[in-house]
């Protein structure tokens, strides 16, 4: 007799996503959800959605959600957290949403040390709007406001956001993590848990997960180079593993 | 065998991914699109050992993964099969 | 009380569950009162980092149902446009003050009425309106708390309320009381974690074709609503006037005195004051115009209020304007002289000269 071992969880809709193939958000979204609903908490969770590719998040995982300006989710997430402190808040923003227009919400929020997760998807680009240059686009990369690659001197260097923040008192956990393959895709719902559970528990603090995730469309690659790039690029320069507590 | 997956080939995107973490090479791409014009991914039970790379790595949780309930004890499974699931106190 | 203090109160009165703001003059005692009342009251308050973010945790407070308010002046509101148009999409109820300081740019921290356009015509993108109320004293400062709360809440929108630098900053006696509340809808819509009820969504994108488009006009049907039920305007010695001036807020008081100067040297002056500027008394000032009389509207900018004024007349009769801007405040003399300049009969379309 044949058991089902993995499947759907609840709160993952089911129905197709407007995602590219290979799109990072697709695993990112679902291990989301996964947790939400392996930790019970489906019932109590409002997300926030980002303004980016993931602005439809909402229609896709089935949990109280909220679409907001871009960057400023930190800042409704404070908003929402203080008045419903029984409610556990995430966010759930890209490069541009998070390091970049919204870079004054995060670092306030994490300095503030707002008892809320954030899930930050960092794939190095502005997807959304066409393949620009994010905050954390690695040097040399071509993007379509970097057209000769990105220079250090023109452009600045890519944001270590994580490292960053983990300055702050009020940040508790940080990790990076990457959506390269199984084990580091499982090692990516660990830390997420960790980053509910956290909340779940009251703990005193910001908790954020990086997550190294794949654009194959605009880093103009086939879905299984763009998980190689990860790999022997990007953690090069964001390095995996637990920043902060 | 002691695995099988069924792939809803609609909602694939044909990204490859799944093709590429099979320990046992057991997924290929199909020559026949589906409806949104996606090549999507094709799979040979035989080879299959139910172990969830392929689904863990769907972008589309497209993939819903078996195992021979004997095996099943080893408590890799994801969503409601978690064994991070906690129990509702 | 000085305003911005009987303001705070009456927020908190009124139910306030969240206030969130940033230090800016001439507002600085609404932030510092609630940063220890409201704890106090087991409530809400955050120092934000910024206006842009302020807005945005109030509509997050918004979102779940809560009473949220936050207070700036004028280059603060500015950056609070972005989060009012967002407000307005999602349907979300809040309440903004605008303690109003001279400008354009950095400005000065003397009273102004220059941001009248910015609140009226919403400064921010896209088509909408916000509630718009003009106190004119502590008191009516103090008693505008509950009604913006109530408005914002049975029309899920926000209200703006319009306030200056020495409305803020002076002290008189006021009364502050709790005041019954209106009959108003359940927050059915609120985000409070989806128990026993389908997911919950707050949004204002609407990718889909022609779906933004009705989106637009269910919020049209709302501003007229609100158009047709709840204009608030004042009106003292008109039926007579020969003269009527027409100001808000501080100009008002201003204006009160000026025209009973004119009275007493035999001027037949009137005037009218909206206490709503959207929905703007309309129909009032049209009625005025029905007769031929002429409007003077004074207000402390280069001239805002005078085009709707302009507008509600329909060019039945002549609508003057005297302000003055960048922090500058007419004083009661100077609008007499320009009342009775308009009453000699050689200088003005009153008289045959």
């Amino acid at each position: 007799m044949m058991k089902t071992v993995f499947e759907r969880t609840p709160s993952l809709k089911d129905c197709p996503t407007h995602y590219c193939p290979g799109c990072g958000h697709g695993i990112a979204h679902r291990l989301v959800v996964e947790v939400i609903d392996e930790l019970g908490i489906a019932e109590e969770t409002i997300g926030i959605a980002p303004v980016g590719c993931a602005v439809l998040a909402y229609d896709y995982l089935d949990v109280d959600m909220i679409e907001v300006a871009h960057g400023r989710a930190p800042a409704v997430a404070t908003g929402m957290k203080r008045t419903n402190p029984d409610k556990i808040i995430y966010s759930y923003q890209g490069d541009g949403d998070l390091a970049s227009i919204g870079a004054a919400e995060i670092v306030h929020a994490a300095h503030r040390g707002e008892h809320i997760t954030v899930i930050f998807i960092n794939n190095a680009i502005y997807g959304m709007t066409g393949g620009q240059m994010a905050p954390t686009t690695v040097l040399n990369q071509v993007t379509a406001t970097c057209p000769a690659g990105r220079d250090a001197a023109e452009q600045g260097y890519p944001m270590q956001v994580s490292e960053m923040l983990a300055v702050l008192g009020g940040t508790i956990y940080i990790e990076r993590t990457a959506l390269s393959g199984p084990t580091n895709i499982r090692k990516a719902k660990k830390a997420i848990t960790h980053a509910f559970e956290l909340q779940i528990e009251d703990a005193p603090g910001l908790a954020m997960v990086e997550i190294l995730s794949p654009c194959p469309t605009y880093w103009r690659m086939s879905p299984v180079k763009a998980m190689q790039w990860i790999e022997n690029e990007m953690t090069k320069v964001f390095p995996l593993g637990r920043i902060k507590g | 065998m002691a695995g099988k997956i069924i792939i809803d080939t609609e909602r694939c995107k044909g990204c490859g991914l799944c093709v590429v973490v099979c320990p046992k090479a057991a997924i290929t791409i199909s020559n026949e699109s589906n409806k949104n014009g996606y090549y999507p991914a094709q799979t040979d039970n035989e080879k299959c050992t139910g172990c969830t790379q392929c689904a863990i790595v769907c972008p589309d949780a497209a993939i819903v993964v078996l195992r021979d309930e004997k095996i099943v004890a080893v408590g890799t499974g994801h969503g409601k099969n978690s064994s991070l699931v906690k129990e509702k106190k | 009380m000085c305003g911005n203090e009987a303001m705070a109160e009456a927020a908190i009165i009124a139910g306030c569950d969240a206030y969130f703001g940033y230090p800016i003059t001439p507002q600085n005692e609404v932030t510092g009162y609630m940063s220890w009342r409201m704890p106090e009251e087991g409530r809400v308050f955050v120092q934000s980092e910024s206006e842009l973010a302020a807005i945005s945790m109030v509509f997050g407070a918004a979102a779940t149902g809560k009473r949220a308010m936050t207070s700036s002046s004028s280059p603060g509101i500015s950056l609070m446009q972005e989060g009012i148009s967002y407000l307005a999409g999602a349907e979300l109820p809040a309440v903004v003050v605008n303690v109003m300081r001279g400008g354009p740019g950095l400005g000065n921290i003397a009273p102004s009425q220059g941001d009248y356009f910015q609140a009226t015509r919403g400064g921010g993108h896209g088509d909408y309106r916000t509630i718009v109320l003009a106190p004119a004293s502590v008191q009516e400062l103090a008693d505008t708390m509950a009604l913006a709360f109530d408005l914002a809440d049975q029309y899920r929108t926000t209200v703006v309320v319009l306030a200056d630098g020495v409305l803020g900053q002076m002290m008189e006696p006021v009364i502050l009381e709790p005041k019954p509340r209106r009959e108003l809808p359940t927050k059915d819509w609120a985000l409070t974690g989806k128990k026993n009820r389908k997911q919950n969504i707050v949004r204002s994108l609407w990718l889909g074709d022609g779906v933004l488009e009705e989106h637009n006009y269910k919020l049209q049907e709302k501003y007229r609503r609100i158009e047709k039920n709840e204009v608030l305007c004042e009106q003292h010695l008109v039926d007579d006037a020969d003269i009527v001036v027409v100001a808000y807020g501080i100009a008002a008081r201003i204006v009160r005195s000026a025209v009973d100067m004119a009275r007493s040297h035999g001027i037949k002056a009137g005037w009218i004051r909206p206490i709503t500027l959207w929905p703007f008394p309309t129909e009032q000032i049209a009625r005025a115009a029905e007769e031929f009389r002429i409007f003077l509207t004074v207000e402390l900018s280069l001239g805002q209020m005078v085009d709707d004024v302009k507008l509600a007349v329909a060019g039945k009769a002549p609508v003057l304007f005297f302000g003055r801007p960048g922090g500058g405040i007419p004083t009661v003399d100077e609008v007499f002289e320009q009342i009775r300049q308009l009453s000699v009969h050689e200088k003005s379309p009153l008289g045959t000269g």
